[in-house]
């Protein structure tokens, strides 16, 4: 099933005289279950396009379609709610709230589709065991490591049950070793529970762990393959 | 959608991370509702004061003094003109149907002097329908007779205070005590009356009968003069009817042609006071209006406060719209926080106003009373300050693109 479809999608930012294109008819297809790298030199385009893919953002031109629906139709609200149902987010820089504790953090978006507060907390806790953070429910993020930090926010990103994660750079601020475990957290969410994840990263080596490779240069799709 | 409960308990956690800057924001709020209570405290007590006056003064009276009351400049005012006689009171009483009693009063100033103490005070001819008149009861003793009246006989009721600075603690009933160096007999002391509006001692007063004072203490310029007439109408819908039946009866009995004006007035004493308790409500107004401008000041606190904390929080907005947020769901929060400020400013301002309105009585001498009404207005009104000033931000803060909320630095 087509679970996300870009038709010739277009971002452009006016800058003065001249335009710039962040993207430049992008049209790509991606399935329920894939593991997708996204990979391409700083400024070519990648976290604009996970920003529409994320309905966090629109595209100047083009459709973008979310399980068929034409996310260029809906109001804002409309894309709120499919962001908290459908889309888990992992941002480099982790996003947490400050001054909240793990535990918390990862009920947010629960908070806003209405489940009550023992089964958020109760999600809230198997979803950081998830990502092995047990013990650490009551930390706030100034007390955790950039790892534990990013756990929280796939945890974060899970515990709605969305069936697609959007990594942008997710381990671009961890070391190696913590950038493996992160990735292995990926593939296992992948592989056990089915969730689609798409992954913007510079590095080969993270970019090993999918199934599937999109390149992209100035705004433009220039490669798409298989890994085996 | 988010509910409320959390919603407020996210306000309160972000209130509580910059306390100080809550606190001050507060302090605007707490000044404004203070002052607006504390106003209108001023203003009720001293409206409430008119209106326990008032109630001294007797109620549904008319009073009918000699002279037009429309007089130009060619009238000498009030009691220029004698015209006024007890007659004209007698004829009142007997042929004003709405009226219920009538008091002539002919009085001066004079020394009263017991043993060898003596006292200035004003002393009042009139009938026994005073206590009736101005619900003025006597305290011990009689009060004057008609047969007093009839014969113009030599006794005297007592004001309290009188009695205070003549007697000690003798008991003035049955002595005699000198008027204008003519001894009165003691047959009663009036009951405790207060202050009346003007502020002046009733109590200080001294009661002959009528006759006694025309013929024996002031004199008269023309036969039965006397200087006013105290008139109580039946009840307050009476009020309206005596004075046109007392009109027309006094026109009558001085023979006054139908185009001419009055030789009397006749004055409404509860429209008089009723005037003055709108005046100090128009006051009371006016003191709430120039304290509710504290109150908008205070609400223009919350407001650029809240700007500010939606700049700082951008970023936190972003995360939360990434999560799923609505447009509502950010909206409320700001709104909530604005609240939740001016609603503790306001319960604050609350204890505040009524603490600084005892400290105005205390200090001041002024009668203050915070009324329930007052204090709900002003705790409603700093809540509505609170939505008002509150919702720009917030509005501002839900049209935020999530992407740029995301990226703000
Ligand atoms: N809000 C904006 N206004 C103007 N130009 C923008 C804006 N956002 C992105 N761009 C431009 O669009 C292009 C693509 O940016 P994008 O963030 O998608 O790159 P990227 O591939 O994610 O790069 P990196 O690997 O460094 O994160 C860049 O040239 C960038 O300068
Ligand atoms: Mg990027």
């Amino acid at each position: 099933m087509k679970l996300i479809e870009a038709r010739g999608i277009s971002k452009i930012y006016p800058l003065g005289e001249i335009e710039l294109k962040a993207l430049d008819s992008v049209s790509v297809t991606i399935e329920e279950g894939e593991f997708l790298a996204i990979m391409g030199p700083s400024g070519s385009g990648k976290s604009t396009f996970m920003n529409i893919v994320g309905c966090l953002d629109i595209p100047t031109a083009g459709q973008y379609l979310l399980e068929g629906v034409d996310a260029g139709k809906l109001g804002r609200d409309e894309l709120a709610h499919i962001r908290n149902r459908k889309l888990g987010f992992v941002f480099q820089g982790f996003n947490l709230l400050p001054r909240t504790s793990a535990l918390e953090n990862v009920e947010l978006p629960m908070l806003y589709n209405g489940v009550a507060v023992k089964e958020r907390r109760q999600k809230a806790y198997s979803a950081l065991k998830t990502v092995g953070l047990e013990g650490r429910e009551n930390h706030h993020p100034n007390q955790l490591s950039g790892g534990q930090q990013q756990r929280v926010a796939i945890a974060r990103a899970i515990v709605n049950r969305a069936p697609i994660i959007l990594a942008d750079e997710p381990t671009g601020n961890l070391d190696t070793h913590t950038s493996r475990e992160i990735m292995e957290l990926f593939q296992k969410l992948n592989g056990e529970a089915g969730i689609t994840v798409l992954l913007v990263t510079h590095e080969p080596d993270i970019a090993a762990y999918s199934r599937r490779v999109i390149r992209f240069l100035d705004g433009r799709l220039v490669s798409d393959e298989k890994m085996q | 959608m988010i509910s409320i409960p959390w919603t407020a308990r996210i306000a309160l956690r972000a209130l509580k991370v910059n306390k100080m800057r809550s606190a001050l924001t507060m302090l605007g709020i707490i000044i404004g509702v203070g002052a607006v209570i504390a106003m209108l405290a001023v203003g009720t007590g001293a409206s409430r004061q008119i209106a326990e006056q008032m109630a001294t003064m007797g109620s549904n009276l008319l009073i009918i003094l000699p002279g037009s009351q429309t007089s130009g400049g060619v009238r000498t005012g009030f009691g220029g003109q004698t015209t006024l006689t007890l007659g004209d009171a007698e004829a009142i009483q007997r042929e004003c149907q709405a009226v219920q009693d009538v008091a002539p009063i002919h009085n001066g100033t004079a020394q009263v002097v017991y043993g060898n103490l003596n006292w200035s005070t004003g002393v009042m001819g009139t009938t026994g329908g005073m206590n009736d008149v101005r619900d003025w009861p006597v305290g011990a003793g009689r009060p004057i007779t008609d047969e007093d009246v009839r014969s113009a006989t030599k006794v005297a009721l007592l004001g309290q205070t009188v009695v205070d600075n003549l007697f000690g603690g003798i008991d003035p009933l049955d002595q005699i005590v000198r008027i204008k160096k003519i001894p009165f007999k003691v047959v009663g002391v009036m009951a405790v009356k207060g202050q009346s509006v003007m502020g002046q001692d009733q109590d200080d007063a001294v009661f002959v009968p009528v006759t006694t004072a025309q013929k024996k203490l002031f004199g008269t310029s023309f036969p039965g003069m006397i200087r006013q007439i105290m008139v109580k109408a039946k009840s307050a819908r009476d009020l309206d009817p005596a004075e046109k039946q007392v009109t027309e009866l006094l026109r009558q009995r001085h023979h006054i042609g139908a185009k001419k004006d009055d030789d009397f007035s006749v004055r409404n004493l509860t429209q008089m006071m009723q005037a003055a308790e709108q005046q100090t409500q128009i006051m009371t107004l006016l003191l709430g209006a120039i304290a509710s401008v504290s109150l908008l000041v205070g609400g223009i606190g919350i407001m650029n406060i809240m700007l500010v904390s939606v700049t700082e929080r951008t970023r936190e907005i972003g995360i939360r719209m990434a999560i799923g947020a609505k447009t509502w769901d950010i909206r409320l929060q700001f709104i909530m926080e604005a609240i939740i400020l001016s609603l503790i400013g306001g319960t604050v301002g609350l204890i505040a106003g009524v603490t600084g309105s005892q400290i105005l009585s205390v200090v001041a001498g002024w009668r203050t009373i915070v009324s329930p009404f007052s204090a709900l207005l002003a705790f409603a009104f700093s809540g509505i300050v609170g939505i008002f000033f509150g919702f720009y931000p917030a509005y501002k803060a839900s049209l935020l693109n999530p992407i740029d909320a995301l990226r703000y630095e």
